[in-house]
């Protein structure tokens, strides 16, 4: 149902008020933009000390190569784990035998549900934290572990989305499990499920963020080191406003790259729905 | 187990802070996001514009930053929150409701509302076109239409959805603690601290209670689901 369902189309009366409505509110909405710089300049955040940074090409790089690459390279990592663990849980869920399927679905539960920040302190515990590397890799196992999580519910709801009388017919030319698993059901699942996990890319890219706990390298670890520095006036906004800025743009070329997948790959049909957590009914779970 | 027990009472407290956090939060994210799902499928184009461009926004940005942007970076321009400060005493100690809390409070509120907008707005989507056909048909305006015809069924529809962003949103209180908030994280981060040789059952009784409240989140909104569906 698109918007314009929810009224009629404006009659004269209706377009003056609603051209009041857009006056009023475009006055509102500039009134508010307007006192927000005012405030902004009023506390000097124009001030060029405060924006150097990120106009010096030393910090340009720095933020780039430290920041951007890094917080990247940790978002693809995590990911390529993720769809490891996925694919293993997803297949385990999918699974004829309950002595695989229980396991499978209790773990997979159970990191949907724990908070990636606490498997994160965990996971650092067996780490040694002063090493930047080992805080990279516990942000990245943490991440894997939840991102995995969702995969391997994605994975299974992609396998499901398979028409059935594709496996019919697998089975009629006298195919085993196994090989109609990986012949016909997975090959067409990953073209269903290629948008959602492209936007799990998304949700991981922006988790990377949470390594802010552990100091792991990254944008946050950049964005840390510019506003406590001296040099720079206390320059908070401008950074929050710069990171953000660079993380809204990167998780946006994501999401296009999704809905072009989504466009070529499978149609105008519906993204992949993906049961919440604690939906839990693995009986469920196995293949017709 | 023992450093478990022993600390239960401290445990409790920052589970205290947590489900707060969810609460207030929750609450907030809800009303802002309803009113932000109405500004987006209203008829001034200058609401829907500026709804679309608050959800692209903080829906783009990691949690993290938003937060990181009440607490250290609004405080630069005077927006800080030390007006609030609530005590509530308990038998194990005080919660203290003071600028952190709120700046993470303020901070969980807007990010969850973007996602509780994008929820609303897919709820929506499912109502029956006839539905709203039906309610201009009878001369309703677009208030009355979405009041008493479209929201109530689409808060049906999209409660799974909404149960699915609250979920999140308890996981996510868990950010606040890295912040300043002295809750579940940061227990069991002081906890694994004094007692590293006993990480394992710190983790799994903390991770056990986030399961138990996911859980009961799930729980409530399966029966809200099923108490609401109509036909």
């Amino acid at each position: 149902m698109s918007g314009s369902v929810l009224f009629d189309a404006p009659g004269p009366r209706s377009v003056v008020r609603h051209r009041l409505y857009t006056v009023i509110t475009s006055v509102v909405l500039l009134g508010a933009l307007g006192y927000a710089v005012v405030r902004l300049e009023q506390n000097g955040q124009f001030e060029y000390e405060k924006w150097e940074p990120f106009v010096s090409p030393v910090y340009i790089e720095t933020i780039l190569v430290d920041g951007v690459l890094e917080t990247v390279k940790m978002a693809f990592s995590a990911i390529l784990l993720a769809v490891g663990f996925g694919v293993l849980f997803g297949i385990g869920k999918l699974s004829d035998h309950g002595l695989v399927r229980w396991p499978c679905w209790a773990v997979v539960e159970f990191w949907r549900a724990v908070p990636v920040l606490l498997s994160m302190i965990f996971i650092g515990a067996y780490l040694d934290l002063s090493q930047l590397s080992h805080r990279y890799w516990a942000v990245v196992i943490a991440l894997m572990l939840y991102n995995g999580a969702v995969l391997a519910e994605i994975f299974r709801a992609g396998v499901n989305a398979v028409p059935h009388g594709q496996v019919e017919a697998a089975y009629a030319v006298g195919m085993r499990k196994t090989q109609v698993m990986l012949a016909i059901q997975l090959p067409q699942a990953v073209k269903i499920m290629l948008p959602a996990l492209i936007s799990q890319c998304v949700v991981a890219l922006k988790d990377t963020a949470l390594g802010y706990a552990v100091l792991a390298p990254g944008l946050t670890f950049v964005a840390r080191l510019i506003y406590n520095n001296p040099d720079f006036g206390q320059n908070q906004l401008p950074t929050v406003f710069v990171i953000a800025m660079i993380y809204i743009v990167l998780n946006l070329i994501l999401t296009a790259i999704a809905t072009w997948v989504q466009k070529k790959f499978v149609g105008e049909k519906k993204v992949l729905e993906v049961a919440m957590v604690g939906e839990g009914d693995p009986t469920a779970a196995a293949p017709k | 187990m023992d450093v478990v027990w022993e600390h239960r009472e401290a445990i409790a407290l920052a589970f205290a802070y947590t489900v707060l956090l969810f609460l207030i939060a929750g609450v907030g994210s809800t009303i802002l996001g309803t009113l932000l799902a109405g500004m987006r499928v209203g008829p001034i184009p200058v609401l829907r514009w500026a709804g679309a461009g608050y959800v692209t926004l903080v829906r783009n940005t990691p949690l993290v930053i938003v937060i990181i942007f009440f607490r250290y970076a609004a405080p630069k321009i005077d927006l800080k929150f030390n007006f609030i400060d609530v005590v509530i005493p308990t038998g194990a100690g005080d919660i203290r409701l003071n600028n952190i809390f709120a700046a993470c409070t303020v901070g969980l509120t807007m990010y969850t509302a973007a996602f509780v907008c994008e929820a609303l707005r897919s709820g929506i989507n499912a109502v029956p076109l006839g539905q709203a056909e039906a309610a201009r048909a009878v001369g309703m305006p677009f208030g009355g239409v979405m009041r008493h015809v479209v929201l109530p069924q689409a808060f049906r529809a999209s409660i799974p959805p909404l149960a699915n962003v609250q979920i999140a949103l308890i996981k996510n209180t868990t950010v606040a603690g890295a912040l300043g908030v002295a809750e579940a994280f940061v227990r069991m981060r002081g906890l694994i601290n004094i007692d590293a040789t006993a990480r394992i059952p710190i983790f799994i009784a903390f991770a056990a209670i986030f399961v138990v409240l996911v859980e009961i989140i799930s729980f409530a909104a399966h029966r809200l689901e099923r108490r609401v569906r109509v036909a």
